[in-house]
């Protein structure tokens, strides 16, 4: 098995950008922010962008609120080689501020108070990956931190990450926006030939199902968004770019299980047919068998005679528990093997799990410990 | 631990909801199994495009049509539909404005994908629309067709959203063939007949996340069923020795001289593995009881299914099912 190895990548200052990826639920946020503290402690200048963090993580990096700035961590007795920044992203401003960077004053007003502008950027599934990438973008741009490390949408699925963007870049682009709402503007005459009495027949379906009012709205937005556009799209290409430049990592976290490792493969295929670089698997919370020498056989067979002489219920209990131990670990085990043989060049590392919550900056560094194999 | 309730055995519609990773497409499987013990017919439902379904049955994946694909105990039988948004769109333009061919070609052109994003309620309009339909349908008896239906639902985060069609429809057309229909859908849900179980993890953050999603789905007028709490792992400490343990003095002389009894003599670095096993084992029972106690306050009926050191595959499907009948799920 190849070996993934943090501290190096951590340590070297070619690693500007990391991107921890992979299903929900496997510790994504977490892992993102113990790599950050480790990186901090051993010299880097870090910042760490969470997406919807637990609060009591969030409380541990001292993030109160959601402000949408990176703040110094800064907590009694942590004073790390380095510096250690931490923010949460706020998909609803970050998309504001976009809007108000690129259109007029005005324009910009327009955006912000049409109704599917507010459905757009606080529900569409894709929005909260693309402004995450937006965030990322506008933290390289600002240049002041060595190394930043992201957290990825709680998505169902690990690619949906690489694929929202894109979806939303379709919607906004409004061509079908504008076919849909070319006859409720005007005779749209030209548009029905051009694509048959099919799309007359959908557009007064459709218009039938969502309403004329939103499409209304949709054609609005979309007129007073084609100004700002260009500029959307060449910055959503930009940061595309980005996570392919040789200063970017991928990180992919998954759970020993068999969901999470299905996810985290089809995530190491994309990536690869997508040229971006991967720098390995974490494989999290795995049970490695603290006493490997004896079997689980024979601890059952001995846990076996202890209850039926019940002479030491205690001792029977550690073999019983010992014995589910090996249990857990093999299958691990034999997960962890099955993705290697499909993906031998993907470097992996096992983080053992802890046996209680991670709250404070202490049960991030043992992670991060973890993370690095110590 | 209690058990199925009398309000429960009534409801025909049983929505799964349950924090990412919590096993919920797992849970809904086995649910479905055990309310078919015994003869019933019921229909196990995906929403998210996932295949998820299709993977825990080792099988293909499923088209846009409900396929039996299990058996149950005393002639039961299971069905399983992956419902996907676009095609319920197109059938309903099918039915309603006669344009099957044409449809299919503006699939083509990417035209539905955008009219369910456009509108993002009308993604979940079209696919609570097309699980009432599956509710309500008649045989030729005039009976149900279907005894029971189990929708593999949205995660917690999400599910309140993707089952308020109310609100939905409030951003949607105020006439129309969807709008008609999705009454119906709104009927159905706050109705005595649909039932939304949380599964949960005996974990701090699982078990928050289902207390929030409980207080949600009441504020949404939505009804709580029962929280089938999934990968519960055994108890192995003898109840005294537990607190001990989790403080990390597990009294070592005596485990050492419990051992040699049983003739094991081990070497001093594999018994202090043994130890250090011991202690994360009680540490974790630990939190997994404060999460319990945790857990208790949201007053509803909980189900406890073991955990599968194996994995899950078909077999333990069954498995788990035979435990949630244990429990009084029918």
């Amino acid at each position: 098995m190849n070996r993934l190895d943090f501290d190096p990548l951590l340590d070297d200052l070619e690693t500007r950008v990391l991107v921890c990826c992979g299903s929900g639920g496997v510790g994504k946020t977490t892992t993102a922010a113990a790599l950050a503290l480790r990186a901090a402690e051993r010299g880097r200048r870090v910042v760490v962008l969470t997406i919807d963090p637990a609060r009591r993580l969030a409380q541990s990096l001292g993030l109160r609120e959601l402000d949408n700035h990176p703040r110094e961590v800064v907590v009694d007795g942590f004073e790390p080689k380095g510096e250690l920044f931490a923010m949460m992203l706020d998909m609803r401003r970050t998309f504001d501020d976009m809007v108000l960077t690129h259109a007029g004053r005005d324009r910009a007003d327009q955006i912000l108070s049409n109704p599917f502008y507010q459905t757009i950027s606080s529900s569409f599934s894709g929005t909260q990956e693309y402004m995450a990438m937006e965030k990322l973008g506008q933290l390289v741009a600002q240049d002041e931190w060595d190394l930043i490390i992201v957290d990825t949408p709680p998505s169902r699925s690990a690619l949906d990450f690489l694929d929202a963007p894109q979806r939303l870049s379709t919607v906004l682009d409004g061509r079908f926006i504008r076919m849909l709402s070319a006859p409720a503007r005007a005779s749209g005459r030209g548009l029905l030939k051009i694509v048959g009495t099919g799309f007359s027949l959908f557009t007064r379906a459709v218009s039938t199902i969502v309403g004329g009012q939103l499409l209304q709205d949709a054609s609005t937005f979309v007129q007073a968004f084609d100004s700002m556009f260009g500029g959307f799209r060449e910055r959503a290409q930009r940061t595309y770019e980005l996570l392919r430049s040789p200063g970017t990592g991928f990180v992919v976290v998954a759970a020993a299980e068999p969901d999470a490792l299905r996810e985290a493969s089809y995530f190491v295929e994309r990536l690869s047919a997508e040229k971006m670089p991967l720098c390995g698997l974490v494989a999290n919370r795995t049970h490695p068998v603290l006493a490997a020498d004896l079997p689980a056989a024979k601890a059952l067979a001995a846990a076996d005679d202890l209850d039926r002489s019940g002479d030491a219920p205690l001792a029977a209990a550690v073999l019983r528990l010992h014995a589910d131990r090996v249990a857990v670990a093999d299958r691990e085990k034999r997960l962890l093997a099955r993705f290697t043989r499909a993906h031998p060049g993907v470097p992996l590392v096992g983080v053992p799990a802890l046996p209680a919550d991670v709250h404070d900056l202490d049960g991030l560094r043992e992670i991060g410990r973890r993370l690095a194999g110590e | 631990m209690t058990s199925w309730t009398e309000e429960l055995t009534r409801a025909r519609l049983h929505v799964v909801s349950g924090k990412g990773g919590t096993g919920k497409t797992t849970v809904a499987a086995a649910l479905a199994l055990a309310l078919a013990t015994g003869g019933r017919r019921v229909l196990l439902v995906e929403v998210e495009g996932r295949q998820g379904i299709a993977q825990l049955f080792d099988r293909a994946p499923l088209p846009y049509s409900e396929e039996r694909i299990a058996s149950a105990p005393g002639g039961g039988e299971v069905h399983a539909l992956a419902v996907d948004a676009e095609a319920a769109l197109l059938e309903y333009l099918a039915m309603f404005y006669n344009l099957g061919f044409a449809g299919r070609t503006l699939r083509k052109m990417g035209a539905i994908e955008f009219a369910t994003t456009l509108a993002p309620g009308l993604r979940d309009v079209l696919l609570t629309g097309k699980v009432k339909e599956c509710v309500n349908r008649t045989g030729p008896d005039g009976r149900h067709l279907y005894d029971a239906v189990v929708l593999d639902a949205p995660p917690t985060g999400r599910v309140v959203k993707f089952l308020d069609v109310t609100k939905a429809m409030a951003d949607l057309a105020k006439v129309g063939p969807i709008k008609g229909q999705s009454e119906g859908v709104v009927r159905l849900l706050h109705s005595g007949d649909t039932a939304v179980h949380l599964v949960a993890l005996l974990e701090e953050m699982p078990v928050r996340e289902t207390l929030d999603a409980v207080a949600e789905l009441d504020g949404a007028d939505l009804r709580p069923g029962a929280v089938l709490v999934n990968r519960v792992q055994p108890t192995r400490l003898p109840a005294r020795s537990l607190p001990v343990a989790a403080e990390g003095r597990l009294d070592e002389s005596r485990v050492r001289a419990g051992l040699k009894t049983a003739g094991l003599d081990l070497d001093e670095f594999t018994l202090e593995g043994l130890v250090d096993e011991t202690v994360e084992h009680a540490i974790r029972v630990r939190s997994q009881q404060d999460a319990a106690e945790l857990l208790g306050q949201s007053d509803l009926p909980t189900l406890e299914l073991p955990d599968l050191t194996d994995g899950v595959d078909v077999a333990a499907l069954y498995e788990l099912a035979e435990v949630l009948v244990a429990a009084g799920v029918r």
